[in-house]
């Protein structure tokens, strides 16, 4: 890591190493931005779930978080009329292509999606918006492990944790409203050579992969 | 030096071969046929077919060359004769047996066949050349010069008219000079964004890392656009030039283009043009013997669109899914392998011999201060003459089409031009004086683009056109990000409720609203330009938005659910029963009085009616809202 810098985040001094990506030092700070793709030891840096855009000074728009490196003296507001705007509109897309059932959900109470509509006092229903569901079943073939596919946001951190740690079965497939986590070829979980590590459920922040109770 | 010289002295005598051997083309009447692809769907290769069975039967002498495209789509399949005597004169939508009078007359009796003639090559005393029409006085070609003049297929052709004079200039440059030219020149990437090319350059070139990559970009892939194929099927070595040197300027070895396999002919002829360019020492290992090693590959892409997007495109090359990745870093400090890497449209890389050879001040003397050079559409859509011009920036969007392009095909009425592809905007009457640039059109709510340009008319329902650009990005989108995944597909959703008629008067704002966040939210440009389409027509035709969402009524009468089709009693010809005949599904019968009227429950509103109604009666109309059949029906006593 390079060397210790100093900058603002909504008026808060940080120090933190220079190059290291704004979203983990705010949050080392205390100051949450929303997020659900990002992974702070991961190489790979998604930016695709387009919910952690804070605004800097000196940039015309708001940027994520998850890929900007932070250098001295960067002031940076994670709450703006922009920024709020844009984080409601993105979100309330990720719900309207969420199965809402929270209270059947293994994830209620530690949910990534409850914790952003808190924070930023969002509905989790969408109000402009139908609700596009998916409509696939749901895969209940392996052991220990549950996935709903119509619940999933599609940020990818269960690929990752199978890679590591499990078969790496998981992978995106399909493209644009069909994109999907499913396994080479569609087999069910259960017949893709899962080994039920259970690691892609401790890494799903919302319960589309749950470990069966 | 003395290799530099040796270069020099290699080429000279390259040169001098492939006058001589061009030459001999000459020494007997010449015809030359387009037979691009465009060329091809006319029927060029039976023509060529023809040509060739009608000389063996006269036994005439006489050179028959396929060569590319030269740009007056519209009149395929072309065909130029050079003969002792005559002008060279190029012949329009020649089909078999034109074909093989015209060269039977010509070589036979002397007779040129004027009525056939499009225009004549050089100027004469017997008939109009291209400065005589308007098109003639905008067009200004640079890149397109010798499409459809040189054999694509033959590397000599390219050499005998100062092809690769450029690279050996740059051989004998330091490559600093050759950047300082280009960014001198203020060359903008005609791929769409118009950054600045030689700026491009000198960042790779600057960037750490070995080896440094060039990748042509030339996976085109917006509806009504053919530029790149064009260019790719008709001088492929004017791009392998302005490659080498490229490679040349930023001390790259390697460069590949990305070509979208949907291109077959393209593929193929520039597969060729790399062979002859190695075999002929202007590319592979120690080109002309001065050290300097550059090589091309062809990469085959796969048909998806937004692998046109350079991180999916490298992404894709690299043997991953071709999804975009955030930017930066960009391509130009680590693209391929992490590498730098230079990417350029077909279009930027074909003008930089043109600059070598004229210099940065000549290129600067064309189009305007920011936007020097020249732009190249496809025109596309109900435009009287289709094909690829080539016009100074600044040209206005009235001239390329009315004077350019002739103006609307049929007589109808201009409604509004389609700029930039699914990127891009439509822009109405009151925009036609834009001047075409790249700042000049996005301050108008389109884009420049890669070129491509649909001419639209009275008939094209402008929320049916925002609809149909919408559902091209949908599918299109590779679904990695929240706003494109699914702010497109709420978008499309909308629209379609607009076209069925079952629109709610709020969903106008609903739209925009949705756009403005789609296009700030997104990752890649794809995402960030897809709502430009919807955009531009609710702002510039808001009433038609109005029209569908308020009376269910489609103004142009293009939405088919919102239409319905209608027989006047009072122009019916009684005797008549072509549309009855026409209709697949029996909805039309004769009522008491003879007079034919459409059963609204089974008409599936499939037009075979309407045209097959002799236009002596003109008896059948669209009404819209379909409501209007009843209406009318009372009105003038139907039953």
């Amino acid at each position: 890591m390079g060397n210790q810098i100093t900058f603002t985040v909504d008026g808060k001094i940080i120090n933190a190493a220079e190059g290291e990506m704004l979203l983990w030092t705010a949050l080392d700070n205390d100051i949450y931005i929303p997020h659900l793709c990002g992974e702070r030891n991961e190489k790979e840096r998604p930016a695709s779930c387009r919910l952690c855009f804070v605004e800097v000074d000196g940039r015309p728009a708001p940027m994520p978080a998850c890929t900007l490196p932070v250098s001295e003296g960067l002031v940076v507001k994670t709450r703006s009329e922009r920024v709020d705007a844009l984080v409601a509109a993105g979100f309330e897309l990720l719900m309207s292509n969420h199965r809402l059932d929270c209270k059947n959900c293994p994830a209620n109470g530690n949910c990534e999606l409850q914790r952003i509509a808190k924070a930023r006092k969002l509905r989790l229903k969408p109000k402009n918006l139908p609700v596009l569901d998916k409509g696939l079943p749901v895969d209940d073939s392996a052991p220990g492990i549950l996935y709903d596919p119509n619940k999933c946001v599609l940020c990818g951190r269960c690929i990752r944790a199978c890679r590591h740690s499990g078969n790496g079965v998981l992978g995106f497939t399909r493209r644009g409203f069909e994109r999907i986590v499913a396994t080479f070829g569609d087999l069910p979980l259960g017949d893709s050579g899962c080994q039920g590590c259970g690691d892609c459920a401790e890494a799903c922040p919302i319960g589309a992969l749950a470990k069966k109770a | 030096m003395a290799s530099n010289n040796q270069a020099a002295a290699v080429y000279a005598t390259l040169k001098e071969e492939a006058e001589q051997n061009r030459g001999k083309l000459f020494e007997k009447p010449l015809i030359l046929i387009g037979a691009a692809t465009c060329g091809r769907a006319a029927g060029a290769l039976k023509l060529v077919e023809e040509i060739n069975n009608e000389l063996s039967r006269l036994q005439l002498e006489a050179n028959v060359v396929e060569v590319g495209c030269m740009g007056h789509c519209y009149a395929e399949p072309i065909m130029v004769i050079y003969n002792e005597g005559f002008p060279p004169i190029a012949y329009g939508n020649v089909n078999e047996g034109v074909g093989a009078r015209i060269v039977r007359d010509y070589l036979t009796d002397g007779d040129p066949g004027y009525e056939f003639a499009l225009v004549a090559l050089e100027p004469n005393d017997f008939f109009p050349t291209y400065s005589d029409f308007p098109r003639g006085i905008h067009e200004n070609k640079i890149v397109l010069d010798q499409c459809g003049f040189i054999d694509p297929q033959n590397i000599e052709h390219y050499i005998a008219t100062g092809g690769y004079s450029a690279l050996v200039k740059v051989l004998e440059a330091d490559p600093g000079e050759i950047i300082k030219t280009v960014k001198a020149s203020g060359l903008r990437g005609r791929g769409g964004a118009g950054f600045p090319t030689g700026l491009k350059w000198e960042t790779c070139s600057n960037a750490g890392g070995t080896p440094k990559y060039l990748i042509c970009n030339a996976d085109e892939g917006d509806p009504g656009a053919f530029m790149d194929r064009t260019i790719l099927e008709s001088t492929p070595h004017s791009l392998l030039e302005g490659m080498i040197i490229a490679g040349r300027a930023v001390g790259s070895e390697k460069g590949y283009i990305y070509i979208r396999a949907e291109y077959p002919l393209a593929v193929e002829r520039v597969n060729q043009a790399v062979q002859q360019a190695h075999e002929k020492g202007l590319l592979g290992e120690n080109i002309l013997g001065t050290g300097f090693s550059f090589n091309i590959e062809i990469f085959q892409g796969s048909g998806a669109f937004v692998c046109g997007e350079e991180t999916a495109l490298i992404a894709s090359m690299e043997g991953r899914a071709g999804i975009p990745t955030h930017k930066p870093p960009f391509p130009a400090d680590a693209g391929l392998w992490g590498k730098p890497t230079v990417i350029n449209n077909v279009k930027s890389f074909s003008y930089v011999p043109h600059i070598i050879n004229n210099g940065a001040d000549w290129f600067k003397s064309i189009g305007t201060e920011k936007n020097p050079g020249t732009a190249i559409f496809a025109l596309a859509g109900k435009i009287e003459n289709t094909g690829l011009v080539e016009v100074p920036m600044s040209t206005t969007l009235n001239e390329l089409i009315f004077e350019v392009g002739s103006g609307i095909a049929g007589g109808k009425q201009f409604k509004a031009v389609q700029i930039g592809g699914p990127s891009g905007g439509c822009l109405p009457e009151s925009a036609l004086e834009t001047p075409i640039d790249f700042d000049s059109l996005t301050e108008a709510g389109a884009m420049m683009g890669s070129g491509g340009m649909v001419v639209l008319d009275e008939d094209d329902c402008m929320v049916e056109i925002a609809r149909y650009f919408l559902d091209f990005t949908q599918k299109e989108s590779c679904g990695k990000c929240t706003f494109c995944r699914l702010g497109t597909k709420h978008m499309l959703d909308i629209l379609e409720r607009i076209t069925k008629g079952h629109g709610k008067p709020e969903d106008i704002e609903l739209l925009m609203e949705m756009a403005a966040r789609v296009k700030e939210g997104s990752l890649c440009n794809l995402g960030k330009t897809a709502p430009n389409p919807v955009l531009s027509t609710i702002k510039h035709f808001r009433d038609e938005y109005e029209a569908h969402i308020n009376e269910g009524r489609c103004p142009s009468l293009m939405c088919k659910d919102l239409i319905a089709y209608y027989i006047l009693p009072d122009k019916c010809e009684r005797s008549c029963d072509a549309c009855l005949g026409s209709c697949p599904v029996e909805a039309i019968f004769s009522n008491e009085d003879r007079i034919k009227v459409i059963d609204q429950e089974k008409c599936v509103k499939c037009d075979s009616c309407k045209v097959a109604c002799p236009p002596q009666y003109e008896a059948i109309v669209k009404l819209s809202p379909p409501s209007e059949v009843a209406a009318r029906e009372q009105g003038e006593g139907v039953k």
